[in-house]
C-alpha cells in the first residue's frame, strides 16, 4: 500500500479555515502526530502559538493573533509550517515554505509547484527568498500560485535537481 | 598507569553530557573516543533536532556537537583522548586504549560507558555487493567527507534514520527512488516522512528488498510486497534501477565492553537488544560502571543527552563530589526525560524500560 500524505480535515488550531485565510496571511501548521517538540511556541513573538502543557501535545494556533509573519517557519525542525496569503492578488495566493535545497531560487524565477506527494501541480513565480542568519540555513521561499492551489502546493522544484524519474 | 576520577567512554551526545555534568560537580574527567573529533553521531546530523530547548531543539546536530564540546574543551579538569579506541576492560578495573598503534591503560574510579549502537544488517541475496551501505556509512560519506555514495538509492527502512538519511541524500542531489518499509506503517516521525514525500519519494510500506543485483557492483534491486504475515506476496516483485542500497533497519546497543566487564545484561527488544540492567541513576550491576545513551537502550539523541547528564551527576556524587544544585538538576533531568518519553512515540521505550527495571528488581540491581 502506498502512503498518500494528506491534510486531515477538521484539525482546528493548526489549519486555518477559508474565512480566516480570506482575511490575510496566516500560518498553516501541518503537524498531526504527537512527538516531543515545542520550539514553534518560543518562535512566535505574538503569543499566537499557545504554550505547551505537555511537550508531546500538538501546536495550537490562535488564528486571531497570528498575522502570518512567518517567524515560525524556519524554526520548526519538522519543516511542517507554511504561511498562506490568499489576499495577495485577485487570483494569486502566496505560499511561503521552508526550503533546504541548493541552488536556492531567485525572485522572478519560475519553479514547479509540488503538492504533498511531490506531484507537479502548477508553475509558480518566486517572489522573495528569506535567508537571514537566525533561520540557520533553512531558507523561506515565497511563491505565487493560483489561489485554488494555496492549500495544495507545499514544495518547489528548481531546475531539474532533487527529483529524478521513477522506474518500476 | 594513568588514572582519572570519571572515565567517559564515547564522546557522543550521552558521553559529552556525562562529562559536562561530572565536571560541573567538580570531578576530574577523561573522555575517550575513537573519532577524530568529539560529537559521535552528532557530527553527521545536519537536520534540526526535535525536543525541548534544554536539549537544543531547533538546532542542528552538527552544531550541537560543537556547543557541547565547547563547554569542556579547554577545561583543565577535562581531558579528551581522541582517535583512541577502547579495546578491552580488565579485571583490575583498567581499560585498554589503542592510540596510534600503541596500547595504553587508564583506570577510572568510575566509568560512564556511552558507546552508542551499531547498525543491524539484513539478509538478502546480493547484500555483500559494493553499493550496499548502512545508513550511518552513507551519512559519514556525505555529511562528514562530502562524498556522494551513489546516483540513485533505494532506502530500506522508514524509521527516523531511513527518513532523515533519505532527505539528506536528496539535499546532496542524489535520487532516492523509493523507501521500503516491512511494517504496514511508517515507523519514524510523520513530519520526516512528509519532507521526502513532497519531494516525490514514494514510501512503500509492507514492502521489503528481495534481492540486490549486479555483477561487480550494485546495478539494481528487486522489491516485493509483504502480506500481513510478513511473507512475500508472489508476483508483486518490482525492479528498481539503482546503484546504491541503503539499509536503515535498526540499531542495537554496542555492549561488548559491558559483557566483558561482567555487567548483568538482559535482552529487551523494545530497547534494541541486549542492554545492561541498571538503576535509576544508570549504574549497572557492576558497581562504578554507568551507562547512558543508545547503549542503555536505543532512543533519540535528546534522551541520550539527558541520560548522560544523570549518569555523570550520579557518578560524580558517588565519589563524594557535591554541588548546591545537584538535587535540582537531577530532578529536572528526570522530569525532562519522562516528558520526552511520555508521548505515543515513546511507548515502545517506556515498555522496554519497565521490563528492564522489573528484571533488575528480580536480580537485585534495582532496589
Amino acid at each position: 500500500m502506498r502512503d498518500k500524505p494528506c491534510v486531515e480535515p477538521g484539525t482546528q488550531g493548526r489549519i486555518p479555515d477559508a474565512a480566516r485565510r480570506a482575511r490575510g496571511p496566516c500560518a498553516v501548521i501541518e503537524c498531526f502526530e504527537e512527538i516531543p517538540c515545542d520550539p514553534c511556541h518560543d518562535a512566535c513573538r505574538r503569543g499566537a502559538i499557545r504554550p505547551f502543557d505537555d511537550i508531546n501535545h500538538l501546536p495550537e494556533v490562535d488564528f486571531d493573533r497570528c498575522n502570518g509573519c512567518g517567524a515560525c517557519i524556519s524554526v520548526c525542525p519538522g519543516l511542517a509550517i507554511f504561511v498562506v496569503d490568499e489576499t495577495w492578488k485577485d487570483d494569486l495566493a502566496v505560499v511561503r515554505l521552508p526550503y533546504e535545497f541548493l541552488p536556492l531560487p531567485s525572485p522572478g524565477d519560475t519553479v514547479a509547484g509540488l503538492d504533498r506527494s511531490g506531484r507537479e501541480c502548477c508553475a509558480a513565480t518566486v517572489v522573495r527568498v528569506e535567508k537571514a542568519k537566525r533561520q540557520d540555513r533553512t531558507a523561506v521561499v515565497w511563491i505565487e500560485v493560483p489561489k485554488p492551489l494555496s492549500m495544495e502546493v507545499r514544495h518547489i522544484r528548481v531546475g531539474g535537481s532533487a527529483i529524478g524519474s521513477r522506474e518500476g | 598507569m594513568r588514572t582519572t576520577e570519571i572515565c567517559v567512554i564515547g564522546a557522543g551526545p550521552a558521553g559529552l553530557c556525562a562529562a559536562i555534568a561530572a565536571r560541573d560537580m567538580g570531578a576530574r574527567v577523561t573522555c575517550v573516543d575513537s573519532g577524530d573529533r568529539p560529537g559521535g553521531q552528532l557530527v553527521k546530523q545536519t537536520h534540526k533536532f526535535f525536543g525541548s530547548r534544554a536539549e537544543f531543539a531547533g538546532k542542528r546536530g552538527i552544531d550541537i556537537a560543537g556547543m557541547l564540546a565547547d563547554r569542556i574543551r579547554d577545561d583543565p579538569m577535562v581531558e579528551f583522548m581522541l582517535d583512541s579506541t577502547v579495546i578491552g576492560f580488565y579485571d583490575d578495573g583498567a581499560i585498554g586504549i589503542e592510540h596510534n598503534d600503541a596500547l595504553t591503560f587508564l583506570r577510572g574510579e568510575r566509568i560512564v560507558c556511552a558507546t552508542g549502537a551499531s547498525e543491524r544488517m539484513l539478509a538478502f541475496p546480493g547484500n555483500d555487493l559494493p553499493g550496499v551501505y548502512g545508513a550511518g556509512a552513507v551519512q559519514t560519506l556525505m555529511n562528514v567527507y562530502g562524498v556522494r555514495p551513489g546516483k540513485a538509492v533505494l532506502m530500506v527502512g522508514a524509521g527516523n534514520i531511513g527518513l532523515i538519511v533519505s532527505y539528506q541524500l536528496l539535499q546532496a542531489g542524489v535520487e532516492v527512488v523509493a523507501v521500503v518499509e516491512a511494517m504496514p506503517q511508517v515507523g519514524g516521525y510523520d513530519v520526516h516522512a512528509r519532507k521526502i514525500q513532497r519531494v516525490g519519494v514514494p514510501i512503500l510500506t509492507s514492502h521489503t528488498v528481495k534481492a540486490v543485483h549486479g555483477t561487480r557492483v550494485v546495478e539494481g534491486a528487486t522489491v516485493v510486497a509483504l502480506g500481513s504475515d510478513f511473507r512475500p506476496i508472489p508476483a508483486t516483485e518490482e525492479y528498481f534501477h539503482v546503484d546504491t542500497v541503503c539499509l536503515a533497519v535498526g540499531l542495537t546497543p554496542l555492549a561488548d565492553l559491558l559483557w566483558q566487564a561482567g555487567c548483568k545484561m538482559a535482552y529487551v527488544p523494545e530497547l534494541g537488544g541486549h542492554v545492561a540492567l541498571r538503576g535509576e541513576d544508570y549504574e549497572t550491576s557492576r558497581r562504578g560502571i554507568y551507562v547512558a545513551g543508545d547503549l542503555a537502550g536505543i532512543e533519540e539523541a535528546s534522551s541520550a543527552m539527558i541520560e548522560g547528564t544523570i549518569a555523570g551527576l550520579s557518578a560524580a556524587q558517588s565519589l563524594g563530589h557535591e554541588a548546591p544544585d545537584f538535587e535540582e538538576r537531577l530532578a529536572t533531568a528526570r522530569a525532562e526525560l519522562a516528558a520526552l518519553r511520555s508521548g505515543p512515540k515513546g511507548q515502545k521505550v517506556r515498555l522496554g524500560i519497565e521490563r528492564l527495571m522489573r528484571l533488575g528488581r528480580e536480580v537485585g540491581v534495582v532496589a
